[in-house]
């Protein structure tokens, strides 16, 4: 019953929000929708074994955490949007309530959806609600945006779906395509045909992620997209893709196939990690720097799924660690946004005196998503590549701390220049109002607390999504 | 051996009325009258009786040419099985030979296009290559369809009995086999949308051009030649559907020589349904001929 | 030995080829079309006592990919006025040939892959062919509508893998549905923003980047 109310509550509350006339009942449907989830969200840690529609709903631990970020992250982007939309003319914003919402019911479907087909659903849905927001400026640039966002995630989401037809065809005894079953029967799956449906689940859930060579939508959405649909993309749209992927790795670990699937994931993995080394280097966009941070991060995820071990517990909690420090960084560049009226790095200068939160947050988050101690990515990285370490691996940790410490100059040189710098006398200051900073703080204070500790229920659930994956806690 | 002498001569006398057909149902459904149908043997004749002119910049090539390509594409007609059953020459590998002496005939006649030493005729013999590079291969994979359809390798019995066993076994591939020999058949008969062989426009012309210079009972041969590889191929087609139905050879024959003039008729129809295509598109329309004949091949592969 | 369904699955390579090789886009349309109406007689030729399931499988299939498409597509060709698709990134020849390298390849990957008992072994084959010349004509083509022609080829050839799965796992394949959600919308994104060619890149100092 919490299970269908987390999916239907935003779902009906999006059709609600379609007979409100006042803006500031929308609002407040908005938030209150998103504060009931994440309350709904909380309950789930204490209640264990909860499923519905016969299985085809239930909750995991990978899938608890996924929620929780998703869960989060939206309350922080619903509170955002009190402030965005006061700053906005009134177009489009029934529309915007509306989608928010339905996006919010569909990332809820994958992170519980134990059906793989369910799952697939629901990732479809999660594109489709967010791309009118990526039009939300209506010109010609967004329209572009939106145009390669759709055609890019809708060639991801075809393959996946052919990946998942694959499995389906792979599976030999058992109910079709329900999580449990196949892992359950994963030694009588049909290896040929598991193969082809991972590589094309791959590709297909890899698309929507952002990884490189596949990434190419995301630079011109992130950048197009109001920040905080952007902030939502990078926080809870890509952990759903990435829990696409996940579960398609739990099959196979329980398959015995992480020999098959390790060189792809890495070799996905170290491309995003090249490309978005490569481009943040002379990036003058503080949105596009961001989105390429996010393929960077995704990159981090396939190359920890890839390392197996240890590596699988650093990728769950990286993906808690890098879905809410993105929503940070990117609700701070809507405020920049909303000061200087452009998301351009040269166009802002002085942050740290003209908006001291929001240029508080950009420097904190900027040490954090850079993985930082003592915030919550330091221990996630550090976590994936001593796994790498500790399963042979050294060159991949050798490469891929050199390229972090590339990314972290590029990144550094960028945001330092825009936090201080020295701004004109009569620059304007932004009012930092409570909705703009709010999420954000409570975000932001969530990734410290993960680099200095981690709550005991918190770890036995990293632990048990990374014996899913195939490997274990270190 | 007698009743494939017979056929022989029945295919050499009918060859000039297959284009007669085609022309005269292209005219037809344009709503023109169009030109008798049997208008080629009167300008065989014509020619025939008339003197020829030799510039005196061609050499001997020049004249052995339009002779050399009339004796190929008799010999070729040679190796076809014509009343279903025998060929008048066979032997294993006969295929080859039959792509062999087409090509040969063609390689005469190109070079005598170049030893005119006329730009115009020059173009011609490139385009004319060009579009053999793509068609012969076409042609072999065509062949190899029907060689893996019957296990034979001799063109008596790749068209003959056999085939009509393999009808049940391999039909989608043999109707692909036979679609893209159609569309080569407009191709090697320099038929719209490849060639266009009422254009006397040098630009645009492809065989004709390369033919300019020749006169007299050397066009005549030429014109003949022309006319009897259409006719190969076209016999070609109809073997390859007739023999879905084995029948005695008086009446094999009889049905080759009613295809035929179906298949004049088809050639014509196209042609009135479309324009030539631009040069750097006909490659294409040949590639996708071999790919028909190829997706026909991994068919009988799998 | 050869049954209607073979016939329908070389008809369905065909009508790819025919998308690969023409450059007008009314005519890929029709290709569109047909193949639509051949994917609808699929399922009833698949199996031969079809249930209630796959008859209402053939009926939505052709209503969706035979009628509203091919009419939306037409209007869109109408609203933004292109006709013909000019300069695709790899010539016509060259595609062609692609297309039946992919051909080639799938038959020969498809016995690999072990499928259990299937109602034909062209199916799979067929499949992924079409799946690969989807995507060939949708990563080649600058027209957004071809492109969108493209992705539905894509879609018909999950279409015809699905149906391997379509009487054991119930309503796997009309998921694919959802799929044409997003043709239309592109569609839809055609007509109403006249979108013509596809984009390419935003970032021109990106361009610049790549250089060097």
């Amino acid at each position: 019953m919490l299970l269908l109310g987390l999916i239907l509550l935003p779902a009906a509350a999006g059709l609600l929000a379609t007979f409100l006339r006042s803006v500031r009942s929308r609002v407040a449907v908005l938030v209150g929708v998103a504060s009931l989830h994440v309350v709904g969200t909380a309950w789930l840690w204490w209640a264990h074994d909860v499923s519905a529609l016969g299985g085809w709903l239930a909750v995991d631990a990978l899938g608890r955490i996924v929620l929780s970020v998703v869960s989060l992250v939206f309350l922080a982007v619903a509170v955002y949007a009190i402030g965005f939309l006061a700053a906005q003319q009134a177009k489009g914003r029934r529309l915007f309530i509306r989608c928010l919402l339905a996006f919010l019911s569909a990332a809820s479907l994958v992170s519980l959806a134990h059906h793989l087909a369910l799952v697939w659903i629901g990732m479809e849905a999660t594109t489709l609600a967010l791309a009118p927001l990526v039009f939300f400026k209506r010109d010609r640039r967004s329209l572009e945006a939106a145009w390669k966002y759709l055609v890019l995630s809708s060639v991801g989401i075809a393959l996946a779906l052919l990946g998942t037809f694959f499995l389906a065809a792979a599976q030999v005894d058992g109910r079709p395509l329900i999580l449990e079953d196949l892992i359950l029967g994963a030694a009588t799956l049909r290896p040929g045909l598991l193969h082809a449906a991972f590589v094309f689940l791959l590709v297909g859930y890899g698309t929507k992620m952002g990884l490189a060579p596949l990434h190419s939508w995301k630079p011109d959405t992130y950048g197009e997209a109001p920040s905080l649909v952007a902030g939502l993309m990078a926080g809870a749209l890509t952990s759903c893709a990435f829990l696409g992927l996940a579960r398609t790795t739990e099959v196979m670990a329980a398959a015995h196939q992480t020999a098959f699937i390790q060189p792809p994931l890495l070799a996905l993995g170290l491309a995003s990690l090249i490309i978005s080394a490569g481009f943040m280097i002379g990036q003058a966009d503080l949105k596009r720097l961001l989105a390429y941070s996010s393929v960077e991060h995704m990159g981090l995820l396939a190359i920890a799924l890839g390392i197996g071990g240890a590596g699988t517990y650093g990728a769950a909690l990286h993906l808690l660690n890098n879905g809410l420090i993105k929503t940070v960084m990117f609700l701070a560049v809507g405020n920049v946004v909303m000061l200087s009226g452009t998301s351009e790095a040269s166009a802002t200068r002085g942050l740290l005196r003209r908006a001291p939160i929001t240029g508080a947050l950009l420097v904190a988050g900027l040490f954090a998503v850079t993985g930082s101690p003592p915030f919550g990515l330091f221990v996630s990285e550090f976590t994936i590549l001593g796994a790498a370490f500790h399963e042979g691996l050294v060159w991949l940790a050798v490469v891929v701390l050199a390229l972090l410490a590339v990314i972290f100059v590029g990144m550094a040189r960028m945001i330092l220049g825009v936090a201080y710098g020295r701004a004109d006398a009569d620059a304007p200051r932004l009012v930092e109002t409570f909705p703009l900073v709010a999420g954000s703080v409570l975000l932001g204070g969530l990734v410290l607390m993960l680099g200095l500790y981690i709550p005991s229920p918190l770890h036995d659930s990293l632990a048990e999504a990374a014996r899913a994956l195939g490997g274990g806690a270190p | 051996m007698l009743r494939a002498i017979l056929g022989l001569f029945a295919i050499l006398l009918v060859a000039p009325i297959v284009p007669g057909i085609a022309n005269r149902v292209k005219s037809a459904l344009t709503g023109r009258r169009g030109a008798p149908v049997l208008q080629l043997y009167a300008d065989l004749w014509k020619l025939w009786r008339k003197g020829v002119v030799y510039s005196p910049t061609t050499s001997i090539v020049f004249r052995l040419g339009p002779a050399v390509l009339a004796a190929t594409t008799v010999l070729a007609t040679c190796l076809l099985p014509l009343d279903g059953a025998t060929s008048l020459v066979g032997f294993t590998g006969d295929l080859v030979a039959f792509a062999g002496l087409l090509a040969l005939g063609r390689f005469m006649l190109v070079l005598a296009a170049l030893d005119t030493g006329s730009s115009f005729e020059g173009m011609g013999a490139s385009r004319e290559v060009t579009i053999a590079a793509f068609a012969e291969p076409a042609l072999i994979l065509c062949f190899t369809v029907l060689a893996m359809a019957t296990g034979r390798l001799q063109l008596q019995d790749m068209l003959g009995p056999p085939l009509a066993q393999a009808w049940l076994a391999a039909a989608p591939s043999l109707l692909l086999g036979a679609a893209s020999l159609f569309v080569l058949s407009l191709a090697e008969a320099c038929r719209v949308p490849v060639d266009d062989p009422l254009t006397h426009l040098e630009l645009t012309m492809i065989h004709e051009v390369m033919v300019l210079d020749h006169s007299g009972p050397d066009l005549a041969l030429v014109l003949y030649a022309g006319a009897l590889k259409m006719t190969l191929f076209g016999s070609l087609i109809v073997r390859v559907l007739v023999a879905s139905v084995a029948v005695p050879a008086p009446v094999a024959l009889v049905l080759l020589l009613g295809g035929l003039a179906l298949y004049g008729a088809l050639v014509g129809t196209v042609e009135s349904g479309m324009a030539r295509l631009r040069m750097n598109r006909v490659p294409q329309i040949l590639v996708a001929a071999s790919a028909i004949a190829g997706f026909g091949l991994i068919l009988l592969l799998k | 030995m050869h049954s209607f369904h073979e016939l329908i699955l070389l008809l369905v390579v065909l009508s790819d080829f025919w998308v690969l090789g023409t450059t007008r886009l009314s005519s890929t349309i029709r290709a569109t079309a047909i193949q639509g109406v051949l994917l609808a007689a699929l399922p009833i030729a698949l199996y031969l006592h079809p249930s209630v399931h796959l008859i209402g499988l053939a009926l939505g299939t052709f209503l969706v990919k035979a009628v509203v498409l091919p009419y939306f597509l037409t209007r869109a060709i109408r609203e933004a006025a292109v006709r013909r698709e000019i300069e695709p990134l790899i010539g016509f020849t060259a595609s062609l040939m692609l297309g039946a390298a992919a051909v080639a390849l799938s038959f020969a990957i498809a016995p690999r892959l072990e499928l259990g008992s299937i109602p034909s072994a062209m199916l799979v084959p067929v499949a992924l062919a079409t799946v690969i010349i989807g995507l060939i004509v949708l990563t080649t083509r600058n027209k957004a509508l071809t492109q969108v022609v493209g992705y539905l080829i894509l879609e018909n050839g999950i279409y015809i893998f699905g149906l391997t799965q379509a009487e054991r796992v119930p309503f796997l394949v009309e998921l694919g549905v959802l799929l044409d959600v997003f043709a239309g919308v592109f569609i839809m994104g055609i007509v109403v923003f006249h979108i013509n060619r596809a984009f390419d890149s935003l970032d021109s100092a990106l361009l610049t980047e790549l250089k060097d």
